[in-house]
């Protein structure tokens, strides 16, 4: 029987997934099926099947928050803030090294803007501690040549959301720098001999040439980032953070740690979790579709 | 070449200038804080430390490995790696190959590809996951820092697209001389995704090594915490740890201070992804252009 045959050879395979299947069953499919707790007053002794319901208690609570509307606009903020300094700075760095025709140069700075990004916000925020020290930072004291008088980066909340934008693409920028490198190596060499020919100079050939080129990259890394729209960076805030900066740099994925880990108030941080997942499975979805339908992106 | 006009020269000039600049700022943070590690506790308090060590000592760095907090907490990240390189690449690859083949030749591949795709749009959220990991008894284990993420969902892609770039002829004439699924797996897709596997394993690696988040949560007893996790308690958050250096203590060793210990214990927890850039930083830069979406 061919069926069964077929069903034989394709045997292995189920095999092969049976162990990553059970894994991400239970840590990621059960937690999902646990959000039940955000309609419940959870009881860690009675689980989720013996807590009590209370509808939609804990949204009225959490909406009621007076700090809610803070947080969620801090968040957009600073991810909105992260997602267009990832964009502008990243091009600009890669149409200036792409410039450069000494390799050994090119890659010499490329894995050095790329190295921050190996390493913890654990580790870069004992390096920005010091760094941005209002009394002993190498920072401050810079800033200080120019009379400038020193600035508390990490301590006021004017300056928190932009000292995070800052740091953050300090961090990253090196990624998409290569990211959009890689997209500009690619550019059919041809094109830029024509032009040349047509007396176009490095100024124009960048303009219509380059830039064209990476468009399609470039619109799909846009598209794709508006799924970050609510991620403003936990690891990064978190180890930044303090009480006097909270009204501006307090976010939602901070909220939901201090709600559940700290006050122990499981129910209303799931709550809280479950509108911040919701709202960004939306924009996933819809930013696929999108980068799909505009650059032919899929994810599998 | 053709020739290049002054003002073509003078942006080349400009150019190297301004990416040379650039390049010196990124570094010079973790410049300061190495030479601050490597200065007396005088000088560091004197504000002379600028970018090269002053009254050079490495008396912080032994202060900082003599504690037995610190050797502790890096035994932890060194089993965990060990334990979590395990699981993750064993997981990656046997979710990766099933996924590779075609929907002709694997006809629940895509329910199977959902059923990931969906976690990397959709999680529990923080609360639900903490819930689970501490109802099957997990915390103040080992496993509760690589069970939660053994299937990582990223590197399955970025495999699954390796081995689908692989010539299919190769699979084709396997499978009519009798070669089972195990066989292609192990003796032509695993050999030949050599780069590949490469690139996943430093990710892996450094992933591991720089979790804090979760030892953080799912380890209460403090001699259970991951280098990273105890770091944050001395670098970031000095006021919640049991282990707080007293001024006193330090006091009775001359050269070190609060400030030189912290940077010594920054760069300590630097230390291995610093040794090990440098060699695999082309496998890092092919991995990404790799795993790089392609429009």
């Amino acid at each position: 029987m061919a069926g069964n045959k077929k069903w034989i050879r394709e045997l292995p395979l189920h095999i092969l997934l049976i162990p990553g299947v059970i894994a991400v069953f239970i840590f990621n499919y059960i937690p999902m099926f646990g959000i039940v707790m955000a309609f419940q007053k959870f009881v860690p002794a009675k689980g989720f099947m013996g807590s009590q319901w209370v509808g939609l208690d804990n949204f009225r609570y959490i909406f009621n928050m007076p700090n809610i509307w803070t947080v969620i606009r801090n968040t957009v903020f600073i991810a909105v803030m992260k997602i267009i300094a990832n964009l502008i700075v990243p091009i600009i760095f890669a149409l200036l090294l792409n410039e450069i025709r000494k390799d050994a140069f090119k890659r010499t700075i490329q894995t050095i803007i790329y190295f921050p990004h190996f390493l913890s916000w654990v580790i870069l925020g004992g390096i920005l501690i010091d760094v941005l020290s209002p009394t002993s930072g190498i920072v401050n004291e810079f800033l200080g040549l120019f009379g400038i008088k020193p600035i508390y980066f990490l301590g006021n909340a004017n300056w928190f959301p932009f000292t995070l934008v800052a740091t953050n693409t300090w961090k990253e920028f090196g990624y998409n720098t290569i990211v959009y490198l890689a997209a500009l190596t690619s550019i059919d060499p041809t094109l830029y001999e024509a032009a040349v020919v047509d007396g176009a100079g490095r100024l124009k050939q960048t303009w219509h040439i380059t830039l064209p080129g990476i468009l399609p990259i470039v619109t799909l890394m846009t598209v794709l980032s508006l799924g970050n729209v609510l991620n403003a960076g936990f690891d990064q805030v978190f180890n930044l953070y303090s009480p006097s900066v909270y009204s501006t740099g307090d976010i939602i994925d901070t909220l939901v740690y201090r709600i559940g880990m700290v006050e122990a108030q499981f129910s209303v941080s799931a709550a809280v979790g479950l509108f911040k997942s919701a709202i960004s499975f939306v924009l996933v979805v819809i930013s696929n579709k999108l980068a799909n339908k505009y650059a032919g992106y899929r994810v599998f | 070449m053709l020739k290049r006009t002054t003002g073509e020269k003078v942006f080349a000039v400009f150019n190297y200038i301004i990416l040379t600049l650039t390049a010196f700022v990124c570094l010079v943070p973790m410049i300061n804080v190495l030479a601050i590690s490597l200065s007396s506790s005088s000088a560091a308090a004197a504000g002379y430390v600028k970018l090269w060590p002053v009254d050079f000592t490495l008396a912080s760095y032994k202060y900082a490995l003599s504690k037995r907090e610190f050797m502790q907490s890096f035994l932890v990240s060194v089993k965990r790696i060990a334990l979590g390189y395990a699981v993750n690449m064993v997981l990656t690859i046997s979710v990766a190959y099933p996924l590779s083949k075609e929907k002709s030749v694997f006809r629940a591949r895509n329910v199977y590809a959902w059923f990931f795709i969906i976690t990397m749009m959709f999680s529990g959220g923080l609360i639900p996951t903490f819930m689970t990991v501490r109802k099957l008894g997990l915390l103040d284990t080992m496993w509760a820092l690589v069970l939660p993420g053994a299937v990582p969902v990223f590197n399955v892609i970025l495999l699954m697209n390796f081995f689908r770039e692989l010539p299919k002829e190769i699979e084709e004439a396997a499978y009519i001389d009798g070669a089972s699924h195990w066989t292609t797996l192990f003796k032509i897709y695993l050999p030949l995704s050599l780069p590949s596997l490469a690139t996943i394993s430093l990710f892996v690696i450094v992933g591991h090594w720089n979790g804090w988040f979760d030892g953080m949560i799912y380890m209460n007893r403090p001699k259970n915490w991951p280098l990273q996790t105890y770091l944050r308690t001395i670098l970031i958050n000095p006021d919640i740890n049991q282990y707080q250096t007293s001024s006193e203590e330090l006091a009775g060793i001359r050269e070190v201070s609060e400030r030189t210990f912290k940077s010594a214990q920054v760069f300590l927890g630097a230390a291995p992804i610093l040794a090990v850039y440098p060699f695999l930083q082309k496998y890092f830069m092919k991995g990404l252009v790799m795993g790089s979406v392609k429009g």
